[in-house]
C-alpha cells in the first residue's frame, strides 16, 4: 500500500474488462475490474486457466478487450500503448532472452531498446543488483532456468518500471533465491513506490508479498482484499485454504 | 541479492528516474535511431562468435558461384553461343543472390525472435514492429554488402566477370531488388506471426515461388503463354530484363526500370498493411506467449 499519509496514487484502473476469444466460447476475462496504486503489490490468483494471462496481456496492452477499459497514468492502453511503454514492464516464466546472446549483451539490447541513459551503467548495476555479475559473460543458453528466470527480471526491472508486471517470476526458483527476489521486489516497490501486478500459485508466497489480492476464477473475480481479510471472509486459517474454499464456492454458485 | 539505490543522496548514479515522479519523456518515436540499433546490436551479437552463420553468409553464395562460373567457363568455349550470355548468367546469378539475402534479412530476424521466445518482450518494449523492421532492413544490407561484396570478387577473379560491367545502371537494380526482398520479408513473416512456426517453411522457400518468373538467367520473351503476364508483375523481371539490355549495349531501359519501381511500391506498401492487419488481428485474437516454444 501507499506509505505515508498522501492518498493513494492510482497509477493502474481497469474498468469491467470483457474478453471472448470466438463468439460461442465462454469469456476468457468476464468483467473484471481492478485498480493498482503506487507502492502496491496486487497479486491475481487462480487456478489454471482462469484467465489470469488473459488478464495481464489486456493490463499490458498486447490485447484489446471486446469491452471495459485500461487506463495506466490516466493513458488508455487500448488506444495509446506508446505513450506509456516506457514506463511499464512485464516478465514471465514463459518467456526467455535470445540464447546465443550473454547475460550483459541482452541486458545492453534492452537498455538500447528503452533508449535508457547512462545504458552502461544501468547495465552493470542491475548486473550486481540481481547476482548475475558473475554470469555475465555467460551465453543465456548455458543458464539454468532459474538464472534465465533472474534475467528475465532483470530485464524487467532495468527500465525502473513504474508498474511492473510479473507471471509467476519465483515459479522456477529455488526456495532460497525466491525468497531473495520476494525481498528485492518488496524493497523496489517500497523504494521506487512502482506498482506491481503479480500471479503466483505459491499460496505462501502470495500471502507474505501481496497488498491486495484479487481471486479469479473462470474469468470473473471471486473476491478481492488483503490476505487477512479473505481468510477472515472465507472462514480460512490461511490464503491456501482461502484459494480451495473460494474456487468451490464460485464452481457452486455457477452451478 | 543487493539493492541499489541510483537516487540515494550519495548519488550512486542518475539513471533513469527519480522515484515517484512521472516520466516526462515519451517512448522513443517511430524514426528514432535507437530502438533500430538495439535490433542491429542484437543480430551483430549473434554473429560475434558463431562460425556456422558466418558460413551461411559465405557458403552458399561461394558454392553457387563457382556452379555457375563453370558452366560460364564450359559455355564460352562453345562456338555458337549467344554474345553475352556468360556475363548474364553470372550477373543474373550475383543479383539473385542480393534479392534472397534481403528478403532473408528481414524474415530470419524475426524468426530469432520467436525461436528464442523473445518476441514478446519486443511487444512490449516501447517500440513498434516497424522499429524491429528497420532493424531487420538493416541486418540484411550488411548481410548482402559482405556476402555480395566476396561474390563480386570472386567473379572477378574467377571467372574474370565484373557486375560493375553494368556501370552506374547497377545501383537502380540493386535497389529495386533489395525493396522488393523487404517486401516478400515483411510478406512473410507476416504470414508466420498469422499461422505460427507452421508457416516457418515460406521464410525459405518464398522467394523461389518468384524466381522462374523473375527472368533471372533467360529473356521473359522465352516464358510460355501466361507467365508473361505474371512475369510482367514482377519486379526482379524487370531488372533481369534490363541487366540483360545493359549488357547488350542497348542502354539503361527506363521503361523496364519504371515499371520495376512501381511494382516494387505496389509490392511494398501491400506487405506494410498485411503486416499491420496481422498485428491488429493478433491485438484483438492475442499472441500466444509460447510462440517459439
Amino acid at each position: 500500500m501507499d506509505n505515508g499519509s498522501a492518498p493513494p496514487c492510482v497509477v493502474l484502473e481497469a474498468v469491467k474488462l470483457v474478453k471472448r476469444f470466438g463468439t460461442d466460447s465462454p469469456p476468457a476475462v468476464d468483467g473484471v475490474s481492478l485498480t493498482v496504486s503506487r507502492g502496491e503489490i496486487l497479486s491475481i490468483v487462480g487456478p489454471n486457466g482462469a484467465g489470469k494471462s488473459t488478464l495481464i496481456q489486456i493490463l499490458l496492452g498486447l490485447l484489446v478487450p471486446d469491452s471495459g477499459q485500461v487506463r495506466i497514468f490516466g493513458v488508455d492502453v487500448t488506444q495509446n500503448r506508446r505513450r506509456i511503454a516506457h514506463r511499464i514492464n512485464y516478465a514471465s516464466t514463459d518467456l526467455s532472452l535470445p540464447f546465443s546472446l550473454t547475460v550483459q549483451e541482452n541486458l545492453q539490447v534492452f537498455s538500447l531498446l528503452y533508449d535508457l541513459p547512462d545504458r552502461k551503467r544501468a547495465v552493470s548495476e542491475m548486473l550486481e543488483e540481481l547476482d548475475l555479475g558473475p554470469l555475465s559473460s555467460f551465453r543465456v543458453g548455458r543458464l539454468s532456468t532459474g538464472q534465465i528466470a533472474r534475467l528475465g527480471l532483470a530485464k524487467a526491472l532495468l527500465t525502473r518500471p513504474e508498474v511492473l508486471f510479473l507471471d509467476e517470476p519465483t515459479a522456477t526458483l529455488d526456495p532460497e533465491v525466491a525468497q531473495e527476489i520476494r525481498i528485492l521486489l518488496k524493497e523496489r516497490v517500497k523504494r521506487d513506490r512502482m506498482g506491481l501486478v503479480y500471479t503466483s500459485h505459491n499460496m505462501r508466497e502470495v500471502e507474505r508479498l501481496s497488498d491486495r489480492i484479487l481471486l479469479l476464477e473462470s474469468g470473473e473475480t471471486v473476491a478481492t482484499g488483503t490476505a487477512s481479510e479473505l481468510c477472515a471472509r472465507f472462514g480460512a486459517n490461511d490464503l491456501e485454504t482461502v484459494f480451495i474454499k473460494s474456487m468451490e464456492h464460485a464452481r457452486l454458485n455457477r452451478g | 541479492m543487493k539493492i541499489i539505490d541510483r537516487n540515494s543522496p550519495q548519488g550512486i548514479s542518475k539513471v533513469g528516474i527519480v522515484a515517484g515522479e512521472d516520466r516526462e519523456s515519451p517512448s522513443p518515436g517511430l524514426l528514432a535511431w535507437r530502438p533500430i540499433a538495439g535490433i542491429l546490436l542484437r543480430q551483430l551479437y549473434l554473429y560475434k562468435r558463431s562460425l556456422p552463420r558466418w558460413m551461411e553468409i559465405f557458403y552458399w553464395p561461394l558454392l553457387d558461384l563457382l556452379v555457375w562460373g563453370f558452366l560460364t567457363l564450359y559455355l564460352r568455349q562453345g562456338a555458337n553461343m549467344i554474345p553475352g550470355t556468360a556475363q548474364a548468367l553470372l550477373g543474373g546469378l550475383l543479383l539473385w543472390d542480393m534479392l534472397y539475402r534481403s528478403q532473408q534479412g528481414i524474415s530470419v530476424v524475426f524468426l530469432e525472435e520467436i525461436w528464442s521466445k523473445n518476441l514478446y518482450n519486443l511487444l512490449v518494449a516501447p517500440i513498434t514492429p516497424f522499429h524491429v523492421i528497420g532493424g531487420a532492413m538493416l541486418t540484411g544490407l550488411l548481410k548482402v554488402a559482405l556476402s555480395s561484396g566476396v561474390a563480386i570478387v570472386l567473379a572477378y577473379f574467377l571467372f574474370s566477370y565484373s557486375l560493375f560491367s553494368l556501370g552506374v545502371s547497377l545501383i537502380p537494380f540493386v535497389m529495386a531488388l533489395l525493396v522488393m526482398g523487404w517486401a516478400l520479408g515483411i510478406m512473410t513473416t507476416a504470414l508466420i506471426l498469422r499461422f505460427g512456426q507452421e508457416a516457418e517453411v515460406l521464410a525459405w522457400g518464398v522467394i523461389f515461388l518468384f524466381q522462374p518468373v523473375s527472368a533471372v538467367f533467360n529473356p521473359v520473351s522465352v516464358l510460355p503463354p501466361g507467365f508473361h503476364q505474371v512475369a510482367f508483375f514482377v519486379p526482379a523481371s524487370h531488372v533481369f530484363e534490363g541487366m540483360r539490355a545493359v549488357l547488350n549495349g542497348k542502354g539503361l531501359p527506363w521503361n523496364e526500370l519504371g515499371w520495376a519501381f512501381l511494382m516494387d511500391v505496389v509490392y511494398f506498401s501491400g506487405a506494410l498493411y498485411l503486416f499491420h492487419r496481422v498485428l491488429e488481428r493478433a491485438r484483438r485474437t492475442g499472441f500466444s506467449l509460447k510462440l517459439g516454444s
